[in-house]
């Protein structure tokens, strides 16, 4: 009844892209955040395209970018001997760009937040930017970049256009559990289908609880909004 | 810390202008060990200067070194980034960590030391400045004092070549005030640098001591101790925080050379409220003061400021004063401010005058009695107008 293969492949997919969104979301966020470079929102609009993009749309051109007619393409098949379309490489690379809005933008919106007045402070002490980012933005914006993970994890947990585009529906490469749905639907599985749709939607469930259980925690053991307006002296 | 530095021999030198928008910064001078307080209104650009010194801004041209090290020289195209200046500089709503414990924000600035020395030192501070309970503490849980106590220590830790401090007492009480103004300068004792000091309280200019820099829209109009600044403004900005509850618009009337002094008439004659032929001596007319004679001509537009406490009330008329002023005049009202009484008596013009407890209960004055203003005439301090 239930693809076990299809829900651990869906499950390394968003672990995967989540874990690689974070890491290249973080300095990409931080450019959008404090850049005064004057074509920055040509950035941000590229950056926020695949939120209202068809994914058809995207997956299209992700396709023709990994294909074996495009440099991309050509230089991985150079390298690897196999091209990147219908692999789950592949496919992480379209998930990538598929869901780089929903990590990149709750990041930057919680940098942005960080009083600026803290970040000068910071270097009047003498620390690098660096040694601002990592000891004054990040903790500062801890809620913005845990809403930014889940955010992009179950994301790409639920992703179903892309997937079928880039990578098809080869069982254990690419088959996830939206198209193994899709495909028991079609085969009039109905059964099975209720089952995976169930599973997923559960498993989503408890994720989002999680983080968003630990962000609360989080904002209840740094400080309140009315503690954070106390700091500042009353004129 | 490098041991060749001798903060003594390594003033701040400051040579800054700077246009934002309509507003330009304009000024230079040299501020030795010890306090120099920047003393102007809001606006006058007290803050915009420390930012230039501390590298938040950019001077658009001059030159701001501290001893023979050089900051920012625009002919040189040199601007030291912010966290290489060495520049302690508590920003007025303070910017502590506020994720941090009070311990944590004071050792951010020791990063080069090991974590034990860093302790020390921060301990050390932390006692000097009396928080040291608090070091667990987050600064969202300690009063607006003991936050203060936190951002001077934690600037003062890494021990900068100069300390900014802009407005850093204006949000408390005076006698906390004057606690943490006594640890600064117990701190400075030991430390000798200079240290920039913004405010537009005239208390702490005089709490502090020092030497004074005038501010007014971004140029530097008066500078010296605080006795010379507030003693004889010559600008009305200076003025009024400098203190002069009284002042007013006046037209010199004459000029008596051999005396040292000329008469000046009050505000209403300019208005024309003044009966022809009326002397100004009179309560139903605008007063004529007789003030120390500056370079003045007849007719010049001048303005004359007179401190609530200078001027004396009487009863009756007074006989045989040295005070050339004695004007007749009627309480209109008295008010209790703290330990004294604020009485506005219209004589023309209305003048608030200061009087202790004591005063009125032995003059038994009211609203409406009639009293007699005597002012000296080195009371009458003149400015431009």
């Amino acid at each position: 009844m239930i693809n076990w293969q299809a829900f651990r492949l869906t499950i390394e997919l968003a672990v995967v892209v989540s874990a690689i969104l974070f890491v290249v979301g973080l300095p990409l966020a931080y450019w959008i955040a404090f850049s005064r470079w004057r074509w920055k929102f040509l950035v941000e609009a590229v950056v926020a395209l695949p939120i209202v993009l068809p994914p058809t749309v995207l997956g299209f051109y992700v396709l023709v970018a990994l294909g074996s007619h495009s440099p991309l393409g050509r230089w991985w098949q150079s390298l690897t001997g196999h091209t990147l379309a219908f692999t789950f490489t592949g496919l992480v690379i379209g998930s990538i760009l598929y869901s780089l809005p929903f990590a990149v933008q709750p990041f930057a919106a919680s940098f942005s937040s960080v009083d600026r007045k803290l970040l000068s402070a910071s270097a009047l002490l003498g620390a690098s930017p660096l040694r601002t980012f990592f000891r004054v933005v990040v903790p500062l914006s801890t809620p913005g970049l845990i809403t930014g993970l889940a955010l992009s994890f179950a994301h790409t947990m639920g992703e179903f256009g892309v997937v079928l585009m880039v990578g098809g529906n080869i069982p254990g490469v690419t088959r996830t559990v939206s198209i193994d749905i899709y495909d028991q639907v079609e085969a009039a599985n109905y059964a099975s289908a209720n089952a995976m749709a169930l599973l997923l939607l559960i498993f989503c469930f408890l994720v989002l609880t999680l983080i968003y259980g630990l962000n609360r925690a989080n904002a209840l053991s740094t400080l309140s909004s009315r503690e954070w307006r106390r700091m500042s002296p009353a004129k | 810390m490098p041991t060749s530095f001798d903060p003594r021999q390594s003033p701040l030198y400051v040579k800054a202008r700077k246009s934002l928008g309509s507003f330009h910064l304009d000024c230079e001078f040299t501020a030795e060990a010890g306090f120099t307080i920047l003393f102007g209104a809001s606006g006058a650009g007290k803050t915009t200067l420390l930012n230039c010194v501390a590298g938040l801004t950019t001077p658009d041209a001059g030159r701001i070194a501290v001893g023979d090290r050089v900051l920012f020289d625009a002919s040189q195209a040199t601007n030291i980034a912010v966290a290489k200046r060495n520049v302690g500089y508590v920003i007025q709503d303070l910017a502590l960590f506020p994720h941090l414990t009070v311990e944590q924000n004071v050792e951010y600035g020791l990063t080069s030391l090991s974590s034990a020395r860093r302790r020390e030192r921060a301990m050390s501070i932390l006692r000097e400045f009396r928080i040291e309970q608090l070091r667990d503490r987050s600064p969202g849980q300690i009063s607006g004092g003991e936050r203060q106590r936190v951002a001077l220590a934690r600037a003062l830790v890494t021990e900068p070549r100069t300390l900014l401090l802009d407005e850093p007492l204006a949000a408390l009480d005076a006698p906390i005030k004057a606690e943490i103004i006594d640890d600064l300068r117990l701190w400075n004792q030991a430390h000798a640098i200079p240290i920039l000091y913004v405010t537009h309280s005239r208390e702490e200019v005089i709490a502090l001591g020092g030497r004074v820099i005038v501010l007014e829209s971004g140029c530097i109009i008066a500078q010296g101790t605080p006795h010379e600044v507030l003693r004889a403004p010559r600008q009305e900005t200076v003025a009024q925080l400098a203190g002069f509850e009284n002042i007013f618009d006046a037209v010199v009337e004459s000029i008596h050379e051999e005396r040292g002094s000329m008469y000046c008439c009050l505000n209403a004659c300019a208005s024309g409220a003044r009966a022809p032929g009326e002397k100004g001596t009179q309560s139903e007319g605008a007063p004529v003061l007789e003030t120390p004679l500056i370079h003045a001509e007849v007719g010049s537009k001048l303005r004359i400021g007179i401190r609530a406490g200078d001027i004396l009330l009487a009863t009756s008329q007074p006989q045989g004063l040295s005070a050339r002023n004695v004007i007749a005049g009627r309480v209109v009202s008295l008010e209790r401010r703290d330990m004294i009484i604020c009485a506005r008596v219209d004589c023309g013009v209305e003048m608030e005058v200061y009087l202790t407890l004591a005063a009125q209960d032995a003059l038994r004055l009211a609203p409406g009695s009639e009293v007699w203003l005597v002012i000296k005439t080195h009371s009458c301090h003149l400015m431009a107008q």
